[in-house]
């Protein structure tokens, strides 16, 4: 692993009136890392993330993606990451072609680029047969598949994956893991969250946070040794039962 | 003592002629009074279908199923004054309050909250300092809370959750399951529905449900006995080559990723020595092979593959 930095963040702050969501956050991650970023609900998991996308402006702190200032290059960042969660991430009525042409068009990549990763993208899924289909009437396992392999598919550096393993089964769950080493293995960086602490044993470092601060960070080994627990979910237990706030 | 849930194969089929996907193969159980029963299964396995289908709101295609001895089709009436149902998505009035939502399920059901008070008085209290709060601006945990005591206000004998812990963090998917308990020492009979496998063991029965079918059905100490393979948990230094090495070896029936170590299924019984020969030639120095218990996820996928 390089130890080139593809984010940066420091004392990253978020408030809406005098609600402090993020909480004077700071960490880095490195290329083609897979850093999961855990939290229970409301501790601020998705206010940190959409800053990160440039989608929402922090009030005070620094941070980078891939090099860019997230504020004032918001669209350069936007342009360098891929996105993909659980709640939306494909059109239904669009067909699994058209899917990867828009998505791809969007970031704007030639004819050329695109027909030729095209069928590199569905032969790697074994989706030869299915690319004229619409994609509602793909099972769930697949969609979520094809949906992190069209967020990639313009080669981001970072992709930033909110929860996209849930309600899958448990073999296209591992299935779905396999891919995301195969990206970091080929240098892409993994910022992925996830309910399944199982999941949390597969990133290289974890950081969870609790009441919009990061309440603990390293690799999940050292995480299990610190708090004396013998898997993830009991650090995870630990921890979020801190917490003084709830909900969203 | 007859059962609170009776389905026999039942059969859905949604679509159109052309294009038809069937949702549930002929789907066969019984439920148990004052039972907590899980159907564990991925999305699309057909839980939602089988929940609508048990509470009066969806016709089967084939099949039949009683509840508290009543038909679902002829005595749809009665059955919905015995019991509550709460659905995966957020289903109450947005624009009411929380003391509204809960008045208005009351008097729809011809009670009030005063007179089933002390069914819900452990959860309402949680949300009691919220009562005058719109229900679209509760917290997810909280709108869970106000949607399960809405559900439990006519007192129902049976209890439908359909995925009550989808998207909710660790902490307060072991509140939730604690609630569940409470509930079921009152002798409500509960049927939840899950994707997540770790919450098997909290039911005391449970269907494995996958593409229609139910896989398996018994108590989740019955369901682990029934994995009859050795299974050996493996983690090195190097765990993606160790996979692939896993993978090439004649001996391992099936092998994946299990948190911190690999899970390795094994063809034959008595193979440890030779598992450990086998991967002592490629893998580190800090090479570690225990035989572990098989978990209902284990079952699951093991099952699915067959």
């Amino acid at each position: 692993m390089s130890t080139e930095k593809a984010i940066t963040v420091d004392h990253l702050t978020k408030k809406f009136g005098d609600f402090t969501a993020v909480d004077g956050i700071s960490f880095e991650v490195n290329k083609s890392e897979i850093f999961g970023f855990l939290g229970a609900n409301g501790a601020g998991k998705t206010t940190a993330m959409r800053m990160l996308c440039g989608l929402s402006k922090p009030t005070s702190g620094k941070a980078t993606v891939a090099g860019f200032d997230v504020y004032h290059q918001t669209e350069s960042i936007k342009k360098n990451i891929g996105y993909m969660s659980q709640k939306f991430s494909l059109y239904e009525d669009l067909t699994v072609k058209e899917n990867i042409r828009f998505y791809a068009g969007i970031y704007g990549k030639s004819d050329e680029f695109i027909k030729e990763k095209t069928s590199f993208v569905l032969k790697n899924l074994h989706l030869e047969n299915e690319a004229g289909k619409l994609v509602k009437s793909l099972p769930l396992g697949w969609k979520q598949k094809l949906a992190f392999s069209v967020a990639i598919f313009h080669e981001p550096g970072i992709v930033f994956l909110d929860e996209p393993t849930g309600g899958v089964d448990p073999v296209t769950r591992r299935e779905f893991w396999n891919m995301i080493y195969q990206a970091a293995d080929s240098g892409i960086t993994i910022f992925v969250t996830t309910h399944y602490m199982d999941e949390a044993e597969y990133c290289n470092r974890v950081c969870i946070m609790v009441d919009g601060r990061i309440e603990a960070m390293d690799t999940p080994q050292q995480l299990k040794k610190t708090y004396t627990a013998a898997s993830m979910d009991e650090v995870f237990l630990k921890l979020a039962r801190k917490a003084l706030r709830s909900g969203e | 003592m007859k059962p609170a849930v009776t389905a026999k194969n039942i059969v859905k089929f949604y679509g159109t002629k052309n294009n038809k996907i069937q949702a549930l193969r002929s789907i066969s159980f019984e439920v148990g009074k004052g039972e907590l029963f899980g159907i564990i299964g991925p999305d699309g396995a057909g839980k939602t279908s089988l929940f609508r289908i048990l509470t009066t709101l969806l016709l089967a295609d084939e099949g039949e199923a009683t509840i508290d001895s009543f038909d679902v089709v002829k005595d749809y009436k009665e059955i919905r004054k015995r019991v509550g149902y709460m659905p995966g998505r957020f289903s109450l009035y947005q624009d009411l309050t929380v003391a509204e939502n809960l008045e208005f399920f009351a008097t729809i059901f011809n009670t009030s909250i005063e007179k089933n008070y002390d069914l819900i008085k452990d959860i309402y209290v949680q949300i009691e300092p919220f009562k005058k709060r719109r229900a679209g601006k509760l917290s997810g945990g909280m709108k869970q809370k106000l949607a399960l005591c809405c559900a439990l206000i006519h007192s129902p004998l049976i209890l439908f959750l359909d995925e009550p812990t989808t998207g909710v963090d660790a902490v307060s998917r072991k509140e939730f399951w604690e609630m569940l308990k409470k509930l079921k020492q009152q002798g409500i009979t509960i049927l939840v529905s899950t994707p997540y496998m770790d919450e098997a063991g909290k039911c005391d029965r449970v269907a494995l449900m996958q593409s229609g079918k139910i896989m398996s059905i018994d108590t989740p100490d019955g369901i682990i006995e029934k994995f009859e393979k050795d299974l050996f948990a493996v983690r090195s230094s190097k765990m993606l080559s160790l996979l692939n090495d896993l993978k090439n070896f004649e001996e391992v029936e099936d092998t994946y990723f299990f948190g911190a170590y690999h899970h390795v299924v094994m063809k034959h019984k008595n193979k440890e020595d030779m598992l450990k020969n086998y991967l002592l030639k490629y893998a580190a120095d800090d090479l570690e092979i225990k035989a572990v218990r098989p978990n209902i996820e284990d079952c699951f996928m093991s099952l699915m593959k067959n």
